[in-house]
């Protein structure tokens, strides 16, 4: 057997599974700060956009996102209704160090801890900062791997189209 | 040429795909969930160009290039993909042996959360408690990857209760495909969550989880001669761990215990003492303020699937270095520690603090402020006499899980940080090392405590209210060298300025120069200068840069590897959909 045939199945399969269909935001299990159990579908809202920002304690510019969203969250959530859950992606290393951080800096987010990446992995992250925009329905309708001062305003316009 | 093994596997992987995506196909007559296809693809190149005076080589391919792509396929429960990689031929920093394209990587997997039933066939990634004894991961951009490639499955019989079940190889090579190490990896973990468990505890204010794991290795061996003695190399080696975690209204508190069987091996010069390992956590946090205190011993804790192999490759468990992983260029990639898994006794202090926004001294915006220090001794051991039988077969004796005579590590950090009004924000940053690069070898340059300090100031100035430069200007300065007076430790001091640029969501440009101003050697008081420029489109990202890289330690999360010089053009493209 040659290697074509199986990778040409493969592609086969895939092809004819495809349908014009954006991602849904897959179910994985973790656990929040408090150590509760967590599905991550469960977290989607139906009404008002979801937010799931990937970061880890060991990442700049991702708490620099979050600390600038959190600057905003207030009028956000009265805006567009809007949730933020922050995925640490940090591992065993600096895992412990979750908390702490976001208790002293005050994140009203909620915090899942994904220290094996499995929600990362089954959201396609390849690395930190990145941030996934989910509507009522579950689907993934905007993401950004990246964060500069004034992503806020691209994310916030993203927030009102489906707050409409 | 493509492995039967992988051969097999992509045609199983291609008829699970068949099976799962015609929705006609559902059955009893349910309607079937929206299949899904989703994945990245992530490509990096660069060009390599002689540059003797940094060190910096050009090997035969003259450019290097590393691609992978993602695909995954997703429908209701059932999920499946793979991952196709290239090394044509692998860039200079990453294993030189990876070579080739292939797959490195293929699983399907049936979850059901609500029948409590997971299954995975082919590669996972997966970790028992603080993975003392177990854990399987990836760093891509450093090469790392300890895949699993066979059974795993997760039960959840009742609530409250976990059983992991794993069977299979560890990724170790690639060759046009995967290649896996010689040893089998078996293990199981049990993990109850007392308040889910077990009856009026769902209330309890106090959160307690419990785990316990066994792991057990066998790789063929043969017995061997040390002098007169004959040694049986043991086959199977078990190792297993017990954790307890305590959560309640700010506190929480973990505790783990690890032990290992003889393990001879190259990491302890195969000798046979059981290895042993144990780590504690105790944090407590509220509104503005949280304290981590952390203590940990190691004991002879290396646990591979292939005993002849050291560093990075085939380890079954991890564990994890003491101190932070920092993030300024200087902090972060000339002194970075990693646990010595051979023996090491270590603790850590870290306190974080908001000043509260509008007080005198927290300013409009609040300070954010940040402490930490870390230390890490050798084992207090005692080593038999080289006329010893003891000498040959245990090697040493422990005293005591106190801290042994040699300083390993001290890294001791602050880090204040302030927003001055709507345009400025400003941070500074401490540090302190006492680095012994004798056990953890960064360097070749240096034998011997590296004694360092470190200033940092970091501005952001918001220009528009989408466009702001970012600078760090960063000084490193090392004590004088004791056994050649007038000169300084290692490469001496140290320099960086960074300047970035951000357009606001699509461009970024940035520069940094490194410059080893207090070398001992004046030819080698050198800038390494490197600028970058970029373009983001949500997912897609798009980078391009030109210059010379030092030599050092490049670290992505908690891990490092060392890289060579360069010096050329580098292209990263990464994208998902």
């Amino acid at each position: 057997m040659n290697m074509k045939t199986p990778l040409k199945m493969l592609a086969v399969a895939m092809l004819s599974a495809f349908s014009a269909h954006s991602q849904t935001l897959p179910n994985v299990s973790l656990k929040d700060i408090e150590g509760n159990a967590v599905e991550t579908a469960s977290l989607v809202q139906e009404e008002g956009p979801t937010v799931f920002c990937f970061w880890a304690t060991w990442c700049s510019p991702c708490k620099r996102e979050l600390n600038n969203y959190a600057e905003l969250y207030e009028d956000w959530v009265d805006e567009t209704g809007v949730k933020i859950v922050a995925v640490s992606i940090d591992d065993q290393r600096s895992v412990n160090r979750v908390a702490p951080y976001v208790n002293s800096v005050g994140w009203e987010y909620e915090i899942l801890l994904d220290p094996n990446r499995d929600f990362a992995r089954a959201l396609n992250v390849q690395n930190v900062p990145h941030t996934f925009v989910v509507d009522g329905e579950g689907n993934v309708v905007w993401s950004h791997n990246n964060y500069a001062d004034g992503d806020e305003f691209e994310l916030y316009e993203e927030l009102l189209k489906l707050a409409e | 040429m493509m492995r039967a093994v992988e051969v097999k596997a992509a045609a199983l992987l291609a008829w699970g795909l068949a099976l799962g995506i015609n929705p006609a196909q559902a059955q009893f007559g349910q309607e079937a969930e929206a299949p899904s296809i989703s994945g990245n693809v992530a490509i990096l190149w660069q060009s390599y160009a002689e540059d003797s005076l940094i060190g910096a080589v050009v090997p035969p391919a003259q450019t290097g290039y590393n691609a992978f792509a993602n695909l995954r396929y997703n429908q209701g429960n059932f999920s499946a993909g793979v991952r196709y990689e290239s090394y044509l031929n692998a860039l200079l920093g990453f294993p030189g042996r990876f070579k080739g394209s292939g797959l490195g990587y293929r699983f399907a997997r049936y979850a059901d959360p609500d029948k409590g039933v997971d299954v995975t066939v082919g590669n996972f990634y997966d970790q028992f408690g603080s993975g003392l004894v177990f854990r399987s991961y990836e760093e891509r951009l450093l090469g790392i990857d300890n895949a699993m490639d066979g059974f795993r499955v997760i039960l959840k019989p009742l609530d409250g209760i976990q059983v992991k079940l794993i069977y299979g190889k560890q990724r170790f090579d690639f060759e046009d495909g995967l290649v896996n190490g010689p040893g089998v990896v078996r293990a199981v973990d049990l993990e109850s969550d007392l308040n889910a468990l077990l009856a009026g505890w769902a209330e309890k204010k106090t959160k307690v989880s419990l785990g316990g794991s066994f792991v057990s290795k066998f790789q063929p061996g043969t017995s061997f001669n040390v002098d007169s003695l004959v040694l049986a190399m043991p086959q199977n080696v078990g190792s297993w761990s017990a954790r307890l975690n305590l959560l309640r209204k700010g506190w929480t508190a973990g505790v783990e215990y690890a032990g290992k069987i003889n393990d001879p091996s190259a990491d302890n010069g195969f000798t046979y003492r059981n290895g042993e390992a144990f780590l504690a956590t105790l944090g407590y946090s509220q509104k503005g303020l949280g304290v981590l205190l952390t203590a940990k011993m190691v004991d002879n804790m290396s646990y591979r699937s292939d005993r002849d192999l050291r560093l990075f490759d085939l380890p079954i468990n991890y564990i994890p270095a003491v101190t932070q992983q920092h993030t300024y260029n200087l902090a972060a990639t000339l002194y970075p520690y990693a646990t010595v898994i051979t023996g090491e006794t270590s603790a850590s202090a870290e306190v974080f603090y908001t000043i509260p926004k509008g007080s005198r001294l927290g300013g409009k915006y609040g300070t954010k402020l940040s402490a930490s220090f870390a230390a890490a001794n050798s084992l207090d051991t005692t080593h038999y006499a080289s006329d010893q039988v003891e000498s040959v077969i245990y090697g040493y004796e422990r005293n005591s899980w106190g801290p042994g005579d040699e300083l390993y590590v001290r890294d001791f950090n602050f880090t204040a940080s302030r927003k001055l009004n709507k345009t400025w924000k400003v941070k500074y940053a401490f540090y302190h090392f006492d680095f012994n690069t004798l056990t953890t070898p960064v360097t070749t340059d240096y034998k011997g405590i590296v004694n360092a300090n470190i200033h940092v100031l970091e501005t952001q100035w918001k220009v528009k209210p989408k466009q702001s430069l970012r600078t760090e200007f960063q000084g490193l300065w090392v004590g004088e060298d004791a056994e050649h007076p007038g000169d300084l430790q290692d490469k001496g001091h140290w320099a960086t300025v960074l300047a970035e640029y951000t357009w606001s969501p699509h461009w970024f440009a940035s520069v940094l120069d490194q410059y080893n101003f207090g070398n001992n050697d004046p030819e080698k008081r050198v800038h390494y200068v490197y600028a970058a420029a970029g373009y983001i489109n949500g997912p897609h990202r798009l980078s391009l840069g030109y210059g010379k890289r030092r030599e050092g330690i490049f670290c992505v999360g908690g891990v490092c590897r060392a890289v060579p010089a360069s010096n050329g053009f580098e292209m990263t493209f990464t994208s998902s959909f």
